[in-house]
């Protein structure tokens, strides 16, 4: 029997996880959840308008999901109503409308189920080509800007007054999130991808003392969510997105028997 | 100590947020070399007008000017670390300045050599301080800018800290531009203090502006008496209850 597809399926969610641990952590350490979840269902949209307008789905997603990050970041700036509200309003409206696009679009047959939920088992050798460019290229800039990152989570005018170009550091980092967020909806579909950065994350809290440690731990417990959630799936028959968050969650519930570190 | 070069310089600086005007055509100068306090009631525009001399903010009407290369030094008001991110006092410092040698050394400056592997999150209101103050001295900094820097600390800490803010500039030379809600707490500690309610009030030593009505007006006769009595017994003020 070819297990190739099972291969296929470990090496670009591995990809996901390894980028989940920083990406994830950041998101935990600044409260942005919520956002992911926008970024998330927008992507929803952009599979919408990927059929409608005949381009390829990943680069209709990649797109919309970029675009998306960038109104959040023009209207968050403007301040027209607080943070909390404008996600709750565009995360909803963009699953919404994404899901009311579909079903307009004349002979669209989409599998609802794995944009919701991934479908990692038919996951291409180029998908995963493109997971890993990512995560190398995601790599780098995280790296670069990781001193500035986590100064401008823990004060974010310090850092400004020491010379950090926050607003620009900012967009990057949450364009990554878009890119990151399109790329893993793949992997465990819209509603489940910001489990994938959160939980590993907030699971790794307890065993480390310090940031780089949060997030490396962070990425080994996604890896493990992964293979595990594959192994799930392939002896119990589940489906492999909720697998990965199943064991990602269940990891969660013993980290905390972990006293602090 | 130049007095004809101040450091930031404001001109008629207004400032709206929604309709409610919180500045009013303020100039300020904040000259080398001397402790200056802003002082007013909460709301009164202390901590906008900081933020603009720092430029994280900017005026709608008025202009600052910042002298060339000036080095500043920032004590936020606040420090609000998600209880997730782990970080100790040494990374904390480590933010601003890598070598680990400099960053030890502000410690010491402080007062908090021995704190360097410290959670940040298990740090008392003054080691807290002590660790801001630490980072803002990293800089190396010709002004150091201090937003209510004895918040959410106990008496006696807030004495043993303005003491150690005197100290410092005295060391470092540097101008130091503070932001109090109470008087009395930093008499002794400035060269000079205005009072700020979206306009400067008035100006002065902190006897003078103790006296002056147009501070008595907004803080009442309670602060002026005793500015008043605290000129006349330094040690007293130890054993008075005024709240």
């Amino acid at each position: 029997m070819n297990l190739d597809f099972l291969y296929w399926a470990a090496a670009g969610g591995l990809g996901l996880a390894v980028l989940a641990g920083p990406l994830g952590s950041l998101m935990v350490w600044q409260r942005l959840a919520y956002f992911g979840d926008t970024l998330a269902h927008g992507a929803l949209l952009g599979v919408a308008l990927g059929l409608w307008l005949r381009i390829g789905g990943g680069t209709a997603v990649l797109v919309t999901c970029l675009g998306l990050a960038i109104l959040l970041l023009i209207l968050e700036r403007s301040r027209i109503l607080a943070a909390d509200t404008l996600l709750g309003i565009l995360s909803h409206s963009a699953l919404a409308l994404g899901l009311v696009a579909l079903a307009l679009i004349p002979g669209a047959r989409v599998n609802m189920e794995a944009l919701l939920f991934g479908d990692l088992l038919t996951i291409t050798p180029m998908e995963v080509a493109a997971i890993w460019a990512l995560t190398a290229v995601a790599l780098a800039v995280l790296g670069g800007l990781w001193t500035a990152l986590i100064s401008i989570t823990v004060q974010e005018d310090l850092a400004r007054v020491e010379g950090v170009r926050v607003g620009a550091i900012k967009a990057v980092y949450k364009l990554l999130l878009a890119a990151v967020v399109a790329t893993g909806m793949k992997a465990v579909g819209v509603l489940l991808i910001t489990a994938l950065l959160i939980i590993p994350a907030a699971s790794a809290r307890r065993l480390a003392r310090t940031p780089e440690g949060m997030a490396a731990v962070a990425s080994a417990l996604a890896a493990l969510a992964v293979l595990s959630g594959l192994a799930a799936s392939w002896w119990l028959d589940t489906p492999v997105g909720p697998s990965i968050v199943v064991v990602a969650a269940g990891l969660f519930a013993l980290s905390l028997a972990v006293r602090p570190a | 100590m130049s007095v004809a070069a101040p450091l930031i310089a404001l001109r008629g600086v207004s400032k709206h947020f929604e309709r409610h005007r919180v500045l009013d055509r303020v100039d300020l100068e904040i000259p080398a070399g001397r402790i200056l306090t802003l002082i007013g009631p909460s709301g009164c525009g202390k901590t906008t007008l900081v933020r603009i001399a720092l430029g994280l903010l900017h005026p709608d009407a008025g202009t600052v000017t910042r002298a060339a290369g000036l080095r500043i030094g920032y004590m936020p008001q606040k420090l609000a670390i998600d209880p997730t991110l782990p970080l100790s006092v040494g990374r904390f410092l480590q933010l601003a300045e890598r070598d680990r040698a400099k960053c030890q050394a502000a410690l010491a400056e402080t007062g908090i050599p021995d704190l360097w592997g410290r959670p940040v999150s298990a740090l008392s209101g003054g080691e807290t301080q002590r660790m801001l103050l630490a980072r803002a001295l990293l800089r190396r900094p010709d002004l150091l800018v201090l937003d209510e820097p004895v918040q959410g600390v106990d008496v006696t800490g807030q004495e043993a800290l303005y003491a150690l803010i005197g100290d410092l500039r005295q060391r470092l030379g540097c101008a130091i531009l503070m932001v109090s809600h109470d008087l009395h707490l930093v008499m002794a500690a400035t060269d000079e203090v205005i009072c700020l309610n979206g306009h400067i009030c008035c100006h002065g030593t902190p006897r003078q502006v103790s006296l002056d009505p147009a501070f008595v007006a907004l803080f009442g006769q309670r602060q002026a008496l005793y500015a008043h009595h605290h000129d006349h017994n330094h040690d007293d003020h130890h054993h008075h209850d005024h709240g």
